[in-house]
């Protein structure tokens, strides 16, 4: 099988380029795209790439896998080879800081601004801040995101104003803490993302929920925050 | 860097709201002529200009030409603040937006003028 990997070293590098790598694979079995770059750093040592859980957990590894973003350590090289042939490169739309290896902080800045964390002014109980099952049923689908970013790098609208849309992992979680009943800050999250860009610039094209690993939808929460932002505005 | 200084609205659910009424509008006007259309297959200038003169229609055609300057206007904004930017366009890119928004805020004004001006000379 022939894979092609980003290669970018920008204390070496001018500018980046694709190499070119012949691999023989065991041929009765399958294995996943990070075994494969595991093989590969084996021979080159200077093949960077970012890993930790190697079970699609922690999200360390999203890169995009012939055009398609995803996490190494949980896609099998049968879901992706085409022809025999393999493209590694990093998540789109972001600074590479070496090889597979992206700057994050522009996605990190997104996450930051929708406040990811309860707004409750209310005096705590004694314990804790209790939610009927119901209630918490209304998190599932959302709390589930790791950060891999696989989504919001896959999202044209982001490549374009990444310092204004927030993106789709950033509104996921804007509207896990807006469906959340003990956060008591939802007018100011709805006031926070109303302008034209924040969450408006979202186009419904839906590549996020097509590379989700976790099979999360956030086109859905991006839906239902403009559904509060009409109800509550009009 | 892409401003919000140009935005018609200024706010993100005001410029939603109007895409999308004036989107139902639309369609709406699109059927009512087009089903015209499909009902009288034969119709000429005049029996067309009898349907769309009536009251109701000469208001209808006028609430249609309003929402298509209001979605074509917000709509070449967001295209504009989409692809004229510094990434393809350079230090230039600012001005280029600029010219191109008001490339088409002419445009719709001359298509508006010239659009009131059939549906007056039918009323």
């Amino acid at each position: 099988m022939q894979v092609s990997v980003y290669r970018f070293n920008p204390d070496q590098d001018e500018s980046p380029r694709m190499q070119d790598l012949d691999v023989d694979l065991p041929p009765d079995r399958d294995m996943m795209v990070l075994d494969l770059l595991e093989m590969l750093k084996a021979k080159d040592p200077s093949l960077s790439y970012r890993r930790s859980c190697r079970e699609g957990v922690c999200g360390s590894d999203g890169m995009n896998m012939n055009g398609r973003n995803g996490l190494a350590c949980i896609t099998p090289l049968s879901e992706v080879v085409k022809r025999d042939r393999l493209e590694l490169r990093p998540l789109p739309g972001l600074p590479v800081i070496r090889d597979l290896v992206v700057d994050l902080t522009q996605f990190y800045k997104q996450y930051e601004r929708v406040k990811p964390y309860l707004i409750n002014d209310s005096p705590p109980p004694d314990q804790e801040r209790l939610q009927s099952p119901e209630e918490r049923e209304k998190l599932d689908g959302l709390y589930e995101c790791i950060l891999c970013a696989c989504c919001t790098t896959s999202c044209p609208s982001f490549w374009w104003n990444p310092d204004k849309f927030v993106g789709p992992a950033g509104l996921l979680q804007a509207y896990r803490f807006l469906a959340d009943s003990r956060d008591t800050g939802t007018a100011e999250r709805l006031a926070d993302l109303e302008d034209p860009f924040s969450v408006f610039r979202c186009r419904g094209i839906m590549n996020c929920v097509s590379v989700c690993p976790r099979d999360l939808n956030p086109t859905r929460a991006i839906g239902k925050i403009k559904s509060m932002m009409v109800t509550r505005g009009t | 860097m892409v401003t919000n200084a140009s935005s018609p609205g200024r706010r993100g659910l005001f410029d939603f709201l109007v895409q999308r009424v004036s989107a139902v509008i639309l369609a709406l006007f699109a059927l009512c002529v087009g089903g015209w259309f499909a009902v009288n297959p034969g119709a000429g200038h005049s029996e067309l200009a009898g349907y769309l003169g009536t009251p109701v229609m000469l208001a209808f055609a006028s609430l249609a030409v309003a929402s298509l300057i209001a979605h074509t206007w917000i709509g070449m904004w967001m295209i504009g603040t989409d692809y004229l930017r510094p990434h393809y366009f350079g230090r230039v890119a600012r001005g280029v937006r600029l010219a191109c928004q008001v490339g088409v805020g002419l445009v719709l004004m001359a298509y508006g003028a010239w659009a009131i001006t059939v549906i007056w000379r039918i009323a």
